[in-house]
């Protein structure tokens, strides 16, 4: 149960954003900015740093969001679902450019504090082609997403495990973005889903 | 010198927002609405959180810039934010206040951290939801805009002067 009372049967930030109108229209302006206004970065390799940094804490509800939306953006085939997973585990590893490599090494000392990005970080991702712009907003969105992750686990809210849900967030996420939603409208697949039940 | 090229003598979050308007429109707001919207706590408390969390997270810029904002909504009570920033629990500020600082504390450990038990001692002593909702989001603000100013290795200035003329703007 969440730590405050939040609207019914909405996962994850879903509750907060609905219960706190004034404090969402800036949060979902900055989110659409971030990850999927015009940008060199694809909306794919920023829902990517999304979800690697939503991993890197342990946020279970932004990482498989976002994980979602970045696997829609690529196709939504098993096979992008599992990159995103292997993403997650071991982006090194991860069949991306050396480039997207660099800036999740950023994107993960972010995570971890300002601080421990070095001028070395930076200049490895220059080196493999990374711009001003492309390390500015690899930066902002992993700090962003230290905001999200603590906002939806810092009110404990309701978290459902099941894929199909996720699945569809990911579809309509990747579709229609964040900005002007109806974050009240419930998922199809809650409300059909009879096993759905909230739970920590 | 920054990580990246941000116009000369802008001092911490105003070098990366100048080289990035659109998302520096949307955090403006956030920081307006969180910070300075009507609101039962006052902006001082809110103030007083922010740079509660920004001292955890280590930042200069930010816990400078907004403990002289906080000092500005106390009639320049310097030695009260400070005592605020160092231990909360002996400064001279309301229980309730103290509670939320708490949850702020552990928000800027990680989401996690917070208990129902730190909840429900907010609660005890007169949190309202919005003010434990409001806390938990100028934490996570906080924790965002702290590795925004740092992760980019911003130009942060060390002169008393330079943040309490912020903290005129700020308030």
């Amino acid at each position: 149960m969440a730590h405050i009372q939040l609207p019914e049967g909405l996962p994850g930030i879903r509750g907060p954003l609905v219960f706190s109108p004034a404090t969402t229209g800036p949060l979902c302006e900055l989110v659409e900015v971030l990850l999927r206004a015009p940008n060199t970065l694809t909306m794919a390799e920023r829902e990517m740093i999304a979800t690697y940094v939503s991993a890197q804490n342990d946020c279970y509800y932004c990482q498989t969001c976002h994980g979602s939306t970045a696997a829609q953006h690529l196709g939504g085939s098993p096979a992008d679902y599992e990159l995103i997973g292997q993403i997650k585990r071991d982006c090194e590893a991860a069949p991306l450019s050396e480039k997207m490599k660099t800036l999740l090494a950023i994107a993960g000392k972010v995570q971890k504090g300002g601080k421990h990005v070095k001028a070395e970080d930076v200049e490895r991702a220059r080196r493999h082609g990374a711009s001003d712009k492309e390390i500015h907003d690899t930066v902002l969105i992993a700090a962003v997403f230290c905001m999200f992750n603590r906002y939806v686990d810092g009110l404990d809210t309701w978290q459902p495990h099941d894929p199909e849900v996720y699945r569809e967030i990911g579809m309509q996420t990747a579709a229609i973005g964040y900005a002007a939603r109806d974050w009240k409208r419930p998922l199809q697949t809650l409300a059909t889903n009879q096993a759905a039940t909230p739970s920590r | 010198m920054a990580h990246i090229h941000v116009p000369d003598g802008l001092p911490g979050i105003l070098g990366p927002m100048a080289v990035s308007p659109e998302s520096a429109e949307a955090l403006r707001e956030l920081v307006e609405v969180l910070l300075r919207g009507p609101n039962t706590l006052t902006s001082a408390e809110h103030e007083l959180i922010a740079t509660y969390v920004s001292s955890q997270n280590d930042c200069c810029f930010c816990q400078l810039s907004h403990g002289a904002a906080a000092a500005e909504h106390l009639d320049g009570n310097c030695e009260l934010v400070d005592r605020v920033k160092s231990n909360y629990a002996t400064a001279e500020i309301s229980e309730k206040l103290k509670a939320l600082l708490t949850i702020a504390g552990k928000v800027q450990k990680g989401g996690k951290h917070v208990t129902t038990e730190d909840v429900e001692r907010a609660r005890t002593l007169g949190a309202t939801d919005k003010e434990i909702h409001d806390t938990v989001l100028i934490a996570a603000a906080f924790c965002m805009f702290n590795r925004y100013v740092d992760g980019l290795g911003t130009w942060q200035p060390t002169d008393s002067l330079t943040y309490r003329e912020m903290g005129r703007t700020i308030a």
